[in-house]
């Protein structure tokens, strides 16, 4: 048996708004590249290649993450058996979200 | 005659538990027990109500945790059996991360916390808690939530609709996002429904003195069914011991 952290990333499904995703990027990041492009000024197109040091950010996604120290016999048994709790305790509701689950060696 | 008998469940969390107490026993006259979410629900209870409220937290998920409560297989048998189930927001909540209800309720589209009042118009006036309304009425009444914003997905929402699922919607279009504009869904038999705004806090002048006529209809609704599906199942009951269990007694 070896140890793991398990990463398991909760997020919306493909196509369902996000709507602090949708704000964070409207209201702070496209914003401050407006700003930063403008010197803060207004008229801004709403582009933000100039600004966010040329960071070219078109959309943003939040989610939530688990995560979890597991014992496990290998990394993919840990990532399996994770799956397997997250599905029947519904640790995220399958008809609204998607889920991520990767394994790395506990340090 | 005997009272309506009504089981409030109880999580840890919940907060309108006794405001849907005062109304059902102080308002409407019911015979109103608390059940602990450990608990279960007791024998010859006529329907039960899922209060609204901040079950666990809303740890993980509004209702998540408590979808998994002990007094959950409870509900969930007694939902099947075509006892009247009422899930008010986080109630209502639970009820759709169990599976009793289809779909979800999200985050609202305004990421905020949603306290106002607002307009129901009444689309399914055939269940428990609807029979006293007409459909197209409007019902004024409270919201309260942060994630109140329905979604379920296109076939489900499709089903929903022509099955006559949809019992609520909100009057002014989606107040936050949801799907449709849906306020409160039911089961497929009619039985168990599921709404986002507060009935309790509508329905007495005290809380409503502009219009608490229509809101109190929900739970005069329950009150009129409530003899009746008790007669039913008695029948029932007697054509089992009488036929050996096969068919159904006619109500």
């Amino acid at each position: 048996m070896r140890r793991f952290i398990v990463t398991v990333v909760i997020e919306n499904k493909q196509g369902l708004s996000d709507p602090e995703g949708e704000t964070i990027l409207r209201d702070l990041v496209l914003k401050e590249g407006r700003d930063e492009a403008s010197g803060g000024g207004a008229g801004s197109n709403g582009s933000n290649e100039s600004g966010n040091n040329g960071c070219r950010i078109s959309e943003i996604k939040t989610a939530k993450m688990l995560r979890m120290t597991v014992d496990s016999r290998d990394a993919e048994s840990a990532v399996r058996d994770v799956r397997k709790v997250c599905d029947a305790l519904h640790l995220y509701n399958p008809i609204v979200s998607m889920v991520d689950i990767t394994a790395e060696p506990s340090p | 005659m005997r009272l309506v008998k009504v089981g409030i469940v109880v999580f840890p969390g919940s907060n309108c538990d006794r405001d849907m107490h005062h109304v059902l026993r102080d308002v409407f006259g019911f015979d109103v027990q608390y059940v602990w979410h450990t608990k279960t629900v007791p024998a010859g209870t006529d329907a039960v109500v899922l209060p609204g409220g901040f079950s666990y937290g809303d740890r993980l998920r509004a209702g998540a945790i408590a979808a998994h409560s002990p007094v959950m297989s409870d509900v969930r048998r007694l939902a099947s059996e075509g006892t009247p189930v009422l899930g008010v927001c986080n109630g209502f909540q639970i009820l759709t991360e169990c599976g009793i209800l289809p779909g979800a309720l999200l985050v609202n589209e305004s990421l905020g916390f949603m306290c106002q009042w607002t307009d129901l118009v009444v689309e399914n006036a055939s269940t428990p808690f609807t029979s006293m309304l007409y459909v197209g009425q409007r019902v004024p009444i409270p919201i309260a939530n942060g994630e109140g914003r329905y979604y379920a997905d296109e076939d489900t929402v499709r089903d929903l609709q022509r099955g006559g699922r949809v019992v609520f919607r909100y009057a002014d279009g989606s107040v936050n996002g949801s799907v449709g504009g849906i306020a409160g869904i039911c089961s497929d038999d009619g039985n168990v429904v599921g709404m986002m705004p507060h009935p309790e806090r509508a329905a007495e002048y005290e809380t409503n003195p502009v219009d608490c006529g229509p809101a109190r209809m929900i739970f005069e609704s329950l009150a009129g069914y409530a003899p009746v599906q008790r007669q039913r199942q008695r029948q029932i009951s007697h054509a089992g011991r009488v036929g050996g269990g096969e068919g159904e007694a006619r109500p």
